[in-house]
């Protein structure tokens, strides 16, 4: 017997299927201290479902792979500890319900990658002095603490409900873009891009993004909000307007 | 036998077209990519928790307290002040106080001036998120279904005016200076031996009257009033101060802030602004209640259902000739 | 024959990490077509998991640095096993590569004159690591995977590549499988660079993902290449012991950088015991002189004092927490204590975020208030396939690897930070030497289509069979085997005993059986990898067995010392066959200037903390 052992058992309910359709299979699970749902999924694979497709790398929250959707919110698995949820039920585990499905919990989240490409890349200013502050970099810091799981593009309830990516790039390019914009020496313009391309403006900021970031980034108040306000200087402030016509200075100073 | 590549990423970077006026385009399909979350309906979801507790809780603090507010401007112009007792109190809903010959005896003069803190408000972007759960359900709570599939976010009129929030802020920045006035002079009471004089000659148009008939000398006090108004005030103060629009003004603008002009001072703003702004969301409910609360007791003291407690004076302190004060006024 | 997609590119990289994402966007800049093929999603790699920093002799902290000095304290570190070239090449091309990243977008920690940041680690003499708090790693391959994609890498994500191809000696492509849609694809190729990382996941307690289960390794020694120093596997003194599910996972060793302190269960800072004599001049005497040594780099400032003893190398860390555990001084879940509850908690979260959620979340600890319970964890091969420090080719015409899977640069142990910075030096010449050698061949060399065949049958084979165990069964049984038998102490008994088993795990593993179809299916993406895996265990064991002495990561008790004429040979592995061949072959020697540095250094190095008192302009004050 393990270490660990609890002498206690738990259901998971996980979904098994691929674009065809699909349903959840429950599997009984021995718990060990400390716990976590990957864990879980990991058991399963080793003695009840050799097949069962899973997508996950360090399951140490450090990359991004195992996202999903643990009792109806998206999670990573490798965080989700199974003592955390109320003892004695299920636990359901499906894949993230805004990219399309490839099998059990692994969804094709490539339409990610497309996005990313579309974003203008680091371009230092002319002449810029490569030094500056730690001060003015936190602020990026936390935006580059992103490991792309996805998960908020999956709570996004732009992309989730509404379907609109052909529309709207997601918080998660948001925040790249706001990592981009607000780098110190950094010179390109994404502005137009934002209001054009990323679709900025469907974001009505109700901050699912923020509550399911497993990096703690506050996506919705430090990345989102102010790129929109740097839009509004842009397209929606006459007197910025007026100003800018009058001395030709360029916002953001 | 080879087969077309089609999964590869390819890192040839296709040019972006714009869609209609106004609308974005991302460059991908419409469609494509679409997993099964567009398919849910309304309410569904795999959450066993009480999802729909906090938007029902949130609709029912809004609907409260903007009620409340509807019914203090529109309904109750007339106990929006209170000058009974040597006290000077102003219900925050009428600050600034701006009456106008023309204004027909119906309306409200808060009216005048409400456009602006309500301006301020709705075009907030806490309350732009509470009321899009609570009240436009897009979205209820997170990972739950929809009611309607269309939306265009804030791309289209009149959610497009959300944009202008920050000049609803200036304006808040405005009355910010006035309501803290309205706090100095909620802590200025007049002499109480004329003050009795003062209901007599108390209505919309005599206000000049009063306030001269109670010119007895003036001296600093605390009232509960006065404690109200200053907590209305000052919640209002850490509200308009959390603003992002604001906390963008003030630094957040800049990529560099040691590369620009007055860098320093504008990172150390821009750093509290930043500090506030994590609790606005507090602040906005505060607020909006404090303001509430203010006019309450300001509106129950003056129908005189309550009395409002003196809890200190300090005559020795300020007494001062009407003169000065009424710089004030 | 089933239908299969095809690809032809100048250069195929396989894997995505730092030296993969390097290699690839140099050979790219020299113009060839370049398909960067990983088996997870772009920028899922093991890089994201560095943690602590990268090193370069930058000197912004400690002015005094210089790359002889970088490249003294990875020979030293190495137990002078190291290929000197690499380790030169190293020490001077690092400053450039971190500069350049930074000239990507990388944002690393700023001095307070507004230079990259740099913090102390184990065996390096000065402050020299570059980082981003806890997550340099996350940091340089998000910087690297946007410069990839945005110049032009056509990137294959979650694909397996199972076999390279070779036509009359020389590299000519790779089979390959969709991991989604277990489809085949084909890549015809002049030149391959192997950048897959490592092999942890032969051992159960691993710091490792899936992912390391020497694939790279594996594929180059079947078509030939050689595999050197293969017994020198790291493993890192501080993983997670508690609870079981995340044992193994690392703890940075920049918790000991910014002053954490290891204790036994008697509450003993063991760590002084067992500083090697000859290295016990460069720690501080006592306790006094390290929290003098920590005040002055919380402080940012310079200090006579010396590093603490916990800094010492990572092989001597881990034997030393190794040891304790076993005579009986562990912690309750056989551990030793990591302090650093006694540093004030603002600072520790500042500067250890991820630590502080990784203990929070998966552990109940909050490291701000008690102690870690920290024990060795596999983490890193030094070993890998023999490359030519200049170019990194291969033994193999068209073969080039870097990283992890190459070998050469840390000798018999790597020195923390060393990591990081190999990605960038040695894949950004990788990628050179792939694309040279590219340009230089006029035709693409030709793959024969019955070798596909043959390959394509063999993947696929355990589906057809009716009968067989799960591939699950076989992999824990040969992570028993290679923890019991092959970890940090080794004797001759168990390594035999080890190769005895590896021979019928083998056999096991030939004949699993998957169910399923091919869709994203792990128990036979499993399978693929297992093969990989008991290749590179075999080499493991049989390197290991003929080292018979104790140098660097490499412990025998059988042979508790060093032994001179080992230390001027590598172990080297080929294929003879179908057997695994194992023969020393010489160490090149190094240069007598760069001997001299050693000579002088003797000295010099002793005496040059002591030299660093005065306090330099350059170095600015708090951090």
């Amino acid at each position: 017997m393990n270490a660990g052992a609890t002498g206690r058992e738990v259901v998971l309910r996980v979904y098994r299927g691929d674009a065809n359709g699909g349903e959840e299979v429950a599997y009984t699970v021995p718990v060990e201290t400390g716990m976590v749902v990957l864990d879980a999924i990991h058991w399963i694979q080793a003695h009840r479902a050799p097949d069962l497709a899973v997508r996950w790398n360090c399951k140490a929250a450090k990359c991004g792979s195992c996202s999903a959707e643990v009792n109806g919110k998206p999670a990573l698995m490798c965080k989700s500890r199974l003592d955390h949820f109320p003892e004695g039920q299920p636990i359901t585990v499906r894949p993230m319900k805004t990219f399309p499905i490839v099998r059990d919990l692994v969804t094709d989240v490539k339409w990610n990658y497309e996005i990313n490409k579309r974003i203008a890349p680091f371009q230092p200013r002319a002449n810029a002095e490569w030094r500056w502050q730690q001060s003015d970099i936190d602020r990026v810091q936390e935006f580059r603490k992103c490991i792309e799981c996805f998960l908020c593009q999956d709570v996004c309830h732009v992309l989730r409900s509404h379907e609109l990516k052909h529309q709207f790039a997601g918080p998660r390019f948001l925040v790249r873009i706001a990592g981009l914009e607000m780098h110190p020496i950094d010179g390109a313009d994404r502005v137009p891009f934002l209001k054009d391309t990323a679709g900025i403006g469907l974001c009505n900021i109700t901050k699912c993004c923020t509550e399911v970031c497993p990096e703690g980034i506050t996506i919705t108040d430090n990345a989102i909000i102010p790129l929109k306000e740097r839009v509004v200087d842009r397209y929606y402030d006459p007197v910025q307007r007026v100003w800018r016509a009058i001395t030709g200075a360029k916002d953001g100073t | 036998m080879p087969v077309a590549p089609q999964r590869k990423l390819s890192a040839a970077s296709a040019p972006t077209a714009v869609g209609a006026r106004g609308v974005p385009a991302t460059g991908t399909a419409p469609g494509a990519w679409s997993g099964a979350g567009s398919r849910q309906g309304f309410g569904a979801t795999e959450r066993g928790d009480a999802w729909w507790f906090k938007p029902v809780l949130q609709a029912a603090g809004l609907i409260v307290l903007i009620g409340y507010a509807n019914y203090a401007a529109f309904l109750g112009a007339a106990h929006y002040r209170y000058l009974e007792n040597g006290r000077d109190y102003l219900s925050p809903f009428y600050s600034p106080y701006i009456h106008p010959a023309w204004l027909p005896v119906w309306l409200s003069p808060a009216l005048l001036i409400l456009v602006f803190p309500l301006g301020f408000r709705a075009t907030c972007y806490y309350y732009r998120k509470a009321y899009y759960r609570s009240f436009f359900a897009d979205p209820i709570a997170c990972a739950v279904g929809e009611p309607r599939q269309a939306y265009c976010g804030e791309v289209k009129f009149p959610f497009l005016l959300q944009n202008l929030h920050r000049y609803f802020l200036y304006a808040a920045l405005v009355f910010l200076v006035i309501l803290w006035i309205d706090v100095v002079k909620a802590f200025i009471f007049s002499a109480p031996a004329l003050a009795a004089a003062a209901p007599a000659v108390t209505s919309a148009l005599g206000l000049h009257a009063a306030r001269e008939a109670a010119s007895g000398g003036h001296y600093l006090a605390i009232g509960g009033g006065s404690l109200a108004i200053l907590f209305s005030t000052g919640m209002l103060t850490l509200y308009t101060l959390s603003c992002h629009s604001l906390r963008h003004l003030v630094g957040g603008k800049l990529d560099c802030f040691s590369c620009a002009a007055a860098g320093g001072p504008r990172h150390k703003t821009w750093s509290i602004v930043t500090v506030l702004n994590g609790h606005h969301m507090a602040w906005a409910w505060w607020s909006l209640f404090a303001v509430c609360f203010a006019d309450f007791l300001v509106r129950m003291c003056s129908i005189g259902v309550i009395h409002d407690p003196t809890l200190a004076t300090f005559r020795h302190l300020l007494e001062m000739p009407n003169r000065s004060l009424s710089l004030l006024r | 024959m089933e239908k299969f997609e095809a690809h032809e590119h100048d250069v195929i990289v396989i894997g995505a990490g730092g030296a993969g994402l390097r290699a690839a966007i140099e050979a790219s800049a020299m113009g060839c077509s370049v398909g960067l093929v990983c088996k997870s999603l772009l920028g899922k790699a093991h890089t994201v998991m560095a943690e602590g920093g990268i090193a370069a002799a930058l000197a912004h902290v400690d002015p005094q640095d210089g790359w002889q000095t970088h490249f003294q304290d990875t020979m030293k570190g190495g137990s002078f096993l190291n290929h000197w070239r690499m380790a030169q090449i190293h020490a001077q091309e690092a400053p450039d590569r971190v500069r350049e990243l930074e000239q990507c977008g990388a944002l690393f920690d700023r001095t307070p004159d507004g230079r990259i940041l740099q913090r102390a680690f184990g065996g390096h003499t000065w402050k020299r690591l570059a980082h981003v708090g806890d997550r340099t790693g996350l940091e340089m391959i998000r910087t690297l995977q946007d410069r990839g994609v945005h110049q032009g890498l056509d990137v294959y994500m979650e694909c397996t590549i199972t076999r390279l191809f070779t036509d009359g000696g020389r590299i000519a492509g790779a089979l390959a499988y969709w991991r989604e849609t277990g489809r085949f694809v084909v890549f015809r190729c002049k030149a391959v660079v192997i950048v897959t990382g490592g092999v942890g996941k032969a051992y159960r307690v691993t710091s490792n993902s899936w992912e390391y289960t020497g694939d790279g390794q594996a594929l180059a020694y079947d078509v030939g290449a050689e595999l050197i120093d293969m017994e020198f596997l790291q493993f890192h003194p501080t993983g997670m012991v508690w609870p079981p599910g995340v044992m193994g996972l690392l703890v940075t060793e920049g918790v000991r950088g910014e002053g954490g302190i290891l204790r036994n269960a008697q509450g003993e800072r063991f760590m002084w015991k067992y500083l090697p004599e000859a290295r016990r001049h460069e720690y501080a005497a006592d306790e006094a002189e390290a929290r003098r040594w920590l005040d002055a780099v919380v402080e940012g400032r310079q200090t006579d004092a010396r590093r603490p003893p916990e800094l010492s190398t990572r092989d001597n860390v881990a034997r030393a927490i190794y040891t304790e555990v076993k005579e009986g001084r562990g912690t309750p879940h056989g551990g030793a204590s990591l302090d650093i509850s006694y540093m004030p908690a603002e600072r520790v979260k500042k500067k250890l975020p991820s630590m502080y959620h990784q203990f929070m979340e998966l552990a109940d600890v909050d490291i701000t208030q008690t102690p870690m319970e920290v024990g060795p964890t596999t983490h890193y091969m030094m070993g890998g396939i023999r490359v030519d420090p200049d170019t990194g080719a291969a033994t193999v015409p068209g073969l080039f690897a870097a990283g992890e899977a190459s070998a050469g640069l840390h000798g018999a142990n790597r020195l923390g930070g060393n990591s990081l910075s190999d990605l960038v030096v040695f894949g950004r010449r990788a990628g050179a030497g792939a694309a040279s050698y590219a340009r230089a061949l006029a035709a693409t060399p030709h793959i024969a289509d019955d070798a596909i065949e043959a390959e394509t049958r063999d993947v696929l084979a355990p589906f057809e069979r009716t009968s067989g165990e799960s591939p699950y069964g076989v992999h824990q049984a040969l992570q028993e085997c290679m923890d019991t038998f092959v970890g940090i102490f080794r004797v001759a008994g168990d390594l035999e005993r080890a190769l005895g088993t590896l021979e019928t795990l083998k056999q096991r593993a030939r004949d699993v059986r998957i169910e399923g179809s091919r869709m994203y299916n792990p128990g036979w993406h499993l399978a693929r990898d297992l093969r990989n895996m008991l290749t590179v265990s075999e080499a493991i064991t049989r390197a290991a067995l003929l080292r018979t002495e104790s140098r660097g990561a490499h412990s025998r008790l059988d042979h508790p010392g060093l032994d001179p004429a080992l230390g001027r040979v590598n172990m080297c592995v080929t294929k003879d066959g179908e057997a695994m061949k194992v023969a020393p072959t010489p160490l090149p020697e190094m240069p007598a200037e760069l001997k001299a540095l050693f000579d002088a250094g003797a000295a010099g190095t002793a005496a040059a903390p002591a030299a660093a008192a005065p306090a330099t302009a350059a170095a600015g004050k708090a951090s």
